[in-house]
């Protein structure tokens, strides 16, 4: 007797009782299609993750004066600006930070009146350098950015964000136009491309100036060199650990730091930010799982109760297979084919109704959900295995028969 | 009793070649000596009928011919060889190959065609689908249900359903059929039927060994085994036809 053989005689014996197997299959059913939307669930918020990293300028190392883990008394870091212009111009070191892209120091300033005219629009201005443009991941819709001449006679001109430039210019291209700060005219050299916003900022919402003319003109304050932040761009996503430990020793040595505790500047990752935001998603997650978990065992359990109800009625049919050749180890199989079928049909199904879940879902709740078909063929098997573990008992009592016994049976 | 199955053989069309041997076989369920010292010859080519009431302990006779049982002592030799030395793979391969058996319940599987249930022992023998079908085709039409191999047990008649049960144990071409009041359950027409072609089988030179408590059957057999209480009232040999 072949595999083909067995397999067919199970979904036979399967297509006999239509109704009683589809029944059996329905707690699997609803096993596999929590596990599909489990992960599915899973995946599209890794897929949100990564995305909104992008969108940040992935590889993205934050560095930030003072440190939130040594507050206590040495509070108040971040309003000391221990950052400076030349601690941003060590990392770009080669030789001492191979792993280091770009890096961008900034300077901000919010509450900004922008005039345009007869328009003004309050918005935040950064202070920053040509590299930021890289380093953030952004593009230009329209002009240039801003250069290193432009730093170095810190230059009167900006490059709007696109929500900015619609806010003081409608329509119309800024582009060589000029906005007054402070009653200083800015030319506007340039418009970003639409970046959408982060969890806390409208990333389409501000004004960018060459970082000189920020400490010089908007900020002012006693020590022009100082830095509110610096981004780093790694080399590649798989490359920002090591990013991040060049920069700490870099700066750690420049500020003449020995104990990581005492540390005057803190280096956190977009990652760390985003990672606590999704977080959110895992209470659905861990709850999707206890339903797929609980509900494959009860359908295992299932179609164990209804294989032994099946080897009890099909008594005579064992004994008239065992009396006409079939030997222990046959017979087993036949028990443990349907066992699987029954798992396989649950689990087609159940992937069915997941990937339907998963269209429809989306439209109830605000997690997006992602199918892969690697865990569609993973799931599939995990009913099939189920199938085969609880039907072990009932084939094995199958196969224990003795033929006499068997045939007798009424 | 020793002496009653010195049977003259040269008034019967067999062979010298032995198919049973049963050499002093007791068989006990747990108190219950259900078989006492049976001894039996039977030749191959023969036609058997083995004759006694409900309790005699026939039908247990019947499994340990059939290997589907085995004797608790004495020695059983089924074509020479030894069944008790037998595991159960054994077992299930020799009844496979060797034995045809029909049962008075048919015991054809519902749900599958009168084609299907003849191909059964045949696909536990190992035979390729394609020349299952064939055989099994064959073993039909030899029962006259050529034109009946996609119906179900259900839509035949009780007579028809025993013929497809012959089939069956016909199909793997085994030296020994063996058959269990097979017209228990059937009419007297279906009877004569299904009693005609194991005469035709039998004619054919394959072992038969019949088992029944009807009387009638028995008259017309050319050996009859009478059984009472678990051991061998008679072995004669009937009208020679």
């Amino acid at each position: 007797m072949t595999w083909s053989d067995i397999l067919r005689n199970g979904w036979d014996a399967i297509r006999t009782h239509k109704l009683r197997s589809m029944l059996t299959s329905l707690g699997i059913l609803m096993g596999i299609a929590a596990v599909v939307l489990t992960v599915g669930l899973g995946q599209g918020a890794q897929q949100q993750v990564s995305k909104q990293l992008a969108s940040l300028g992935g590889n993205l190392l934050i560095v930030s004066p003072g440190s939130s883990s040594t507050g206590g008394v040495r509070g108040g870091f971040g309003s000391a600006s221990t950052l400076t212009m030349a601690d941003a111009t060590a990392l770009t070191s080669k030789t001492s930070a191979p792993d280091v892209n770009g890096v961008a120091p900034i300077l901000q300033s919010s509450n900004q009146s922008l005039v345009n005219g007869a328009t003004n629009w309050t918005t935040t201005i950064v202070g920053t350098t040509s590299s930021w443009l890289s380093v953030r991941g952004r593009t230009l819709e329209s002009g240039r950015f801003l250069t290193d001449a432009d730093q170095s006679s810190a230059a009167a001109v900006t490059v709007l964000a696109s929500d900015t430039a619609t806010e003081l210019f409608g329509p119309l291209n800024p582009v060589g136009q000029t906005v007054t700060v402070n009653s200083v005219p800015y030319e506007v050299v340039g418009v970003l491309t639409s970046a959408g916003s982060d969890s806390t900022t409208n990333l389409d919402d501000q004004a960018i100036v060459p970082f000189s003319t920020a400490s010089q003109r908007i900020v002012g304050g006693t020590n022009r060199t100082s830095v509110q932040t610096i981004y780093i761009k790694a080399a590649s996503p798989g490359r920002l650990s090591a990013a991040y430990q060049e920069a700490n020793t870099i700066l750690q040595y420049r500020h003449s730091i020995t104990a990581s505790s005492t540390s005057d500047f803190s280096i956190t990752t977009q990652q760390s930010v985003i990672s606590t935001t999704s977080s959110v998603d895992n209470t659905l997650t861990n709850l999707l799982i206890g339903i797929a978990a609980l509900s494959l065992i009860v359908g295992g359990i299932g179609v164990m109760n209804i294989m032994l109800v099946s080897v009890k009625e099909r008594t005579r049919e064992i004994g008239l297979r065992k009396a006409l050749g079939g030997t222990p180890m046959l017979i087993r199989r036949q028990f443990l084919s349907e066992a699987s079928m029954l798992g396989l049909s649950g689990g087609l199904l159940g992937v069915a109704l997941g990937v339907g879940g998963a269209e429809v879902l989306p439209h109830f709740i605000s997690n997006p959900i992602a199918i892969s078909v690697p865990w569609i063929l993973i799931a599939i098997g995990v009913a099939i295995a189920i199938g085969v573990g609880f039907g072990v008992y009932p084939a094995a009592r199958a196969a224990r028969l003795s033929p006499i016994d068997a045939l007798r049976s009424e | 009793m020793a002496n009653v199955s010195a049977v003259d053989r040269t008034t019967l069309d067999v062979s010298d070649e032995v198919m049973i041997s049963l050499q002093s076989v007791d068989k006990w369920f747990g108190q219950f000596h259900v078989l006492k010292g049976i001894n039996l010859t039977v030749y191959k080519g023969e036609r058997i009928v083995i004759c006694g009431p409900s309790g005699s302990g026939k039908s247990t006779l019947m499994h340990i011919l059939g290997c589907l049982d085995v004797p608790t002592s004495g020695e059983y030799l089924l074509a020479g060889e030894d069944v008790g030395a037998m595991d159960e793979i054994d077992l299930a391969e020799v009844r496979n190959r060797r034995i045809g058996f029909v049962f008075q319940q048919f015991n054809l599987l519902p749900s599958l065609s009168a084609q299907r249930n003849v191909e059964l022992p045949l696909s536990y023998a190992g035979v390729s689908r394609e020349r299952r079908r064939r055989r099994a085709r064959e073993a039909l039409e030899r029962v006259g249900l050529g034109d009946r191999v996609e119906h179900r047990p259900g839509e035949l008649s009780g007579g028809q359903q025993q013929r497809v049960a012959v089939a069956r144990a016909l199909v793997t071409d085994p030296a020994l059929l063996l058959a269990d009041e097979p017209t228990g359950n059937l009419d007297s027409t279906a009877s004569d039927d299904v009693l005609r072609l194991f005469d035709e089988l039998h004619q054919q030179g394959r072992t038969v060994v019949l088992i029944t408590h009807e009387a009638e059957i028995a008259e017309h057999a050319a050996r009859v085994i009478r059984i009472r209480d678990g051991a061998i009232a008679s072995d004669e040999s009937g009208p020679v036809s």
